[in-house]
């Protein structure tokens, strides 16, 4: 069976900046999978290569099989984007946002039908924010936040969730209930690739984790990847002396 | 004279009747796509495509075309030069704008000056609302109705893009697409409101609605009936004070709505100056106790 998310190979050029050198990352099913890497190590644009949102220079993407394309349409793919990259004061209710997670499933006019109306109220239910529903989005907590994002990804019936830095800002036990959730939605089927600075928390959230710096370094569990050698290899030396710190 | 008598006197000629129309339809088209503009960031944009189209509808006119083909080419060939001058130079995006639509504005201004019959021509750039043809009035109402139109059944779309192309893109929609086809339904909206206030300030009824209904509410759906609300009222309201004060209707009915900006901003009981304010003050007495 194809891997959940195949990345074989992919470099992505920003100009004259290489972004990404021979990245090549393959998930199963199901799994959840860490990302880790200092700012600028290509953890961001990795995600857009899955996306299909940069074209790579070389290497190709597969997504259960399909190409990036074709996984778009059919509505696999979920992305939950960094905080900075949220307009938070953009008119729009919790609401509002996960029933964007629909479009794909709806008309040309986006009209909501009644199975749309469930699908949100069901994932507004599973990420708690449902007394939330009809809160303009800048008026949450960061967790909220970012639960909002989650709740879009399973309004959307995503099958590869892609989670961009979802603990940055966001409180502990915030970060303890996104983090159950995925699990939760891991043991269901969903494969789940998060960029993640904390790296206390990875070995318990994550089956395994991935060190980038342009290349994939290392991929294995999260013990393995967390030795404090291999840190030292992609974050510089200052880390072993402060290992199990969060970045 | 009555109330009553002051509302229908203008109405009882034929040209104030056009006026009225066209300005309302012009005014309700804008609105409705300022509320994306303003969202997006693109109340620049919506400057350079409406000043750009004018050497469209020149030479269009020039050549007996609809205004409308030549209005969205002028458009799509700003933004693509824009595009290029950002991305190929060191020129930073707002000066790209500056110098692309400056020229073509220029181009404009030229080709009217050297085309025979330019006193059709001059009305666009400051409008002409009180001398509008019938055919003026059927060109305002097809064009207005169908922009309206695919902004309404699009809308949904129209604002995931502003909100989030990413997503967009990810569930298998074209971002891009959705971009130009917001980019060109902006030509076609500067084509219509040229007519009633001239091409130097449709730029104002593509940016003073949405931004004043975003200061008024949280909802996007709600900005969409207000933005538009508060355009209309204020073009029947500019064109009456023309009418009676005997000045520009263009330069009224924009004074309207930069007035009504002005009232929202100091007193929308969300995000007004006023309130905002008080509650500050409130806020910082609370934590002095
Ligand atoms: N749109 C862009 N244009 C030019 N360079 C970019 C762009 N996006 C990212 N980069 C560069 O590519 C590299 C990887 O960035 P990114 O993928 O955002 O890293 P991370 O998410 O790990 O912080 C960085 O050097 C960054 O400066
Ligand atoms: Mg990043």
């Amino acid at each position: 069976m194809a891997a959940a998310i195949d990345v074989d190979a992919v470099t992505v050029h920003y100009g004259f900046v290489l972004a990404l050198d021979q990245a090549t990352l393959r998930l199963e099913k199901g799994r959840i999978c860490g990302l880790v890497g200092m700012n600028g190590s290509g953890k961001s644009t990795l995600f857009k290569a899955i996306m299909g949102l940069v074209k790579p220079d070389a290497g190709i993407v597969t997504i259960a099989g399909q190409a990036p394309a074709e996984a778009r349409r059919t509505g696999a793919v979920s992305y939950v984007p960094q905080s900075e990259d949220v307009d938070w004061q953009f008119p729009l209710s919790v609401q509002d946002v996960v029933m964007m997670g629909r479009y794909g499933h709806m008309g040309m006019s986006r009209r909501t039908r009644k199975a749309d109306k469930l699908a949100v109220a069901e994932a507004l239910e599973r990420v708690e924010l449902h007394d939330y529903a009809n809160r303009q989005i800048g008026q949450l907590s960061g967790g909220q936040k970012k639960r909002t994002f989650v709740a879009r990804g399973i309004a959307q019936e995503a099958t590869t969730l892609l989670l961009d830095e979802p603990f940055a800002g966001v409180d502990k036990r915030s970060e303890a209930t996104i983090s159950n959730l995925l699990k939760e939605l891991a043991r269901e089927g969903a494969t789940i690739l998060v960029s993640t600075h904390d790296l206390q928390a990875l070995p318990d959230l994550a089956d395994e984790a991935v060190l980038l710096m342009r290349r994939v370094l290392l991929h294995g569990t999260p013990g393995d990847v967390l030795q404090p050698d291999n840190l030292a290899l992609a974050f510089g030396l200052d880390v072993m002396n402060r290992s199990g710190a969060t970045l | 004279m009555s109330i009553l008598e002051i509302l229908l006197e203008p109405l009882s000629y034929a040209f104030m009747q056009r006026a009225v129309a066209v300005t309302v339809i012009a005014s309700v088209v804008c609105a409705v796509l300022s509320c994306w503009l303003v969202l997006i960031g693109w109340s620049l944009m919506g400057d350079a495509v409406s000043h750009a189209v004018l050497p469209g509808v020149a030479l269009a006119y020039i050549v007996g075309a609809p205004f409308a083909i030549g209005a969205v080419l002028f458009g799509f060939l700003a933004v693509a030069l824009i595009g290029a001058v950002r991305d190929t130079s060191r020129v930073k995006e707002d000066a790209a704008i500056g110098i692309v639509f400056s020229t073509l504005f220029a181009l404009g201004l030229v080709l009217i000056s050297v085309t025979p019959s330019q006193t059709d021509l001059t009305h666009i750039i400051f409008g002409n609302l009180l001398g509008l043809s019938h055919g003026d009035l059927i060109q305002v109402v097809l064009l207005g109705t169908i922009t309206f139109a695919i902004l309404i059944f699009k809308r949904k779309d129209f604002t995931l893009y502003a909100f989030d192309p990413t997503h967009a893109h990810a569930i298998g929609l074209n971002p891009r697409l959705l971009g130009a086809l917001l980019l060109g339904l902006l030509a076609l909206t500067s084509v219509v409101a040229l007519q009633a206030v001239g091409v130097v300030l449709v730029v104002a009824m593509l940016i003073i609605p949405g931004a004043t209904a975003y200061l008024l509410t949280d909802r996007f759906g709600r900005m969409l009936v207000l933005a538009p609300s508060i355009a209309a009222v204020c073009a029947v309201v500019g064109l009456y004070a023309s009418y009676y004060l005997d000045a520009a209707s263009g330069g009224m009915v924009v004074l309207a709505q930069g007035v009504a900006f002005a009232l929202v901003y100091l007193f929308s009981p969300r995000h007004g100056l006023v309130v905002t304010r008080i509650t500050a003050a409130r806020r910082r007495k609370l934590a002095a106790v």
